[in-house]
């Protein structure tokens, strides 16, 4: 089986590539021929023997989806690929669009539709969380700096202030948050968003859904040490009913279909707020496979056609730690896949 | 008083809240009271076993038992 993956950015803020593969390498072996998908030559996951059979360079998202086709069309040429998993919020949106070609010329792929993507999404967050009854914090959009004042005077402070895809920083002041509106709208656009300050204890929820209502896994993970990016970088798979019942509430009401991950608070009186809903797997999905729900390994399964009923038991109290690594590289293998834009980890001699 | 079931302990001192994801370290003294509630010993039998067996008078024990009861709780490790 051929699987492409992409994500393989393995860096302080990792995409979850790396963990997708070494989750289905795992379960089902080294025989599955694994074939990364790259924006840029120096995401590690490239150069990485063991994990990553060959990879390809691909367009931006912004590019398009005739040059993404384009470049599948060749990769497929080359490779025969049975399934892809995209890993990216940012690019899920155009392998949606093309999951019918996909399809035509025997790609499969198992991904949300458009319309479950959109909701989640957290421009639509807080009107998803009162159509379906869930805690999530009230919200302000931000179209000019002007609006931090409303925003601040309905929210209060602190106030958490969010990029339109990524970033967020918690604002003490009207200064900072103007502050944090500027950074936040010149790096992804407007508009931006004002978000109330919730209190609590940070735990994520790494969940597999079959589209048809039903939750297949769902892993809870309380973070145990922060980047300053607010990334897990270690945590702990715990046991409550309570954030289970959520996800499943997530995957009924949604039709998900895919990975996901939940982002919830825990507020000092216990009430579970959704902070925000990811439309993948999340970077830590290997600790799935370490506490018996291989996630990444049950979408592979799913996609290719195979009935997967849902896990019922984990292992509370299994931790990562993620670590550093100087993986060294040979220039002549940079040099590959920077000119040529492919990359078999078989050596290439200058 | 009683510590949830699901706490895992162990007998170098080492607790666990599986719900949560906390985990703290208690010394001795705590291993030995947490392996006794663990055993549902009542709080009295517990309390008399400590009188009988250390050098602490009524009034410290009752002054120590009320701040061991306010750390279990605080640490959310006890049923409500």
């Amino acid at each position: 089986m051929t699987i492409a993956i992409t994500g393989l950015n393995a860096n302080d803020n990792p995409g979850p590539g790396i963990a997708v593969i070494r989750a289905i390498r795992d379960e089902l072996g080294h025989d599955v021929r694994i074939i990364g998908l790259s924006y840029e030559s120096l995401e590690p996951g490239i150069y990485m023997s063991g994990m990553v059979d060959k990879t390809y360079q691909i367009p931006y998202p912004t590019a398009g989806i005739a040059a993404l086709k384009s470049r599948l069309q060749y990769i497929h040429e080359q490779e025969m690929l049975d399934l892809v998993i995209p890993n990216f919020d940012a690019e899920l949106y155009n392998f949606i669009k093309i999951t019918p070609w996909l399809d035509s010329i025997g790609i499969r792929t198992y991904l949300p539709t458009e319309e479950q993507l959109a909701a989640r999404d957290k421009m639509n967050l807080s009107d998803f969380g009162a159509e379906h009854g869930f805690n999530v914090p009230a919200d302000h959009k931000l179209h000019t700096a002007g609006d931090i004042t409303k925003a601040g005077h309905e929210l209060g402070y602190p106030l958490v202030v969010k990029g339109k895809y990524y970033e967020a920083f918690v604002n003490h002041t009207p200064d900072l948050a103007i502050k944090s509106f500027h950074h936040l709208s010149a790096k992804w656009g407007l508009p931006v968003i004002a978000q109330q300050f919730i209190k609590g204890t940070e735990i994520n929820i790494a969940g597999l859904a079959d589209g048809k209502g039903n939750a297949i896994s769902v892993i809870p993970m309380r973070k145990l040490y922060l980047t300053d990016k607010g990334k897990a970088w270690a945590g702990i798979t715990i046991e409550d009913e309570e954030l289970i019942k959520l996800a499943v509430k997530f995957a009924s009401v949604t039709k998900w279909k895919g990975g996901f991950e939940m982002e919830i608070m825990r507020d000092e009186g216990g009430r579970l707020f959704i902070m925000e809903i990811n439309p993948r797997f999340p970077a830590w999905v290997y600790l799935t496979a370490g506490v018996g729900q291989n996630q990444p390994a049950a979408l592979v399964k799913m996609a290719m056609g195979a009935d997967v009923e849902p896990f019922t038991e984990y292992t509370a109290g299994k931790m990562f730690i993620r670590y550093s690594w100087d993986h060294l590289v040979d220039i002549a293998d940079f040099q590959q896949y920077s000119a040529f834009g492919e990359l078999s980890i078989a050596k290439v001699h200058l | 008083m009683k510590i949830k079931k699901n706490i895992a302990t162990s007998e170098n001192g080492f607790i666990f809240n599986p719900a949560t994801g906390d985990s703290f370290s208690g010394n001795a003294m705590a291993t030995a009271i947490l392996s006794a509630m663990k055993n549902n010993e009542p709080d009295e039998q517990i309390r008399k076993n400590i009188l009988e067996k250390y050098d602490v008078t009524a009034e410290q024990l009752n002054r120590d038992w009320e701040d061991w009861t306010i750390q279990l709780r605080e640490a959310n490790l006890i049923e409500c």
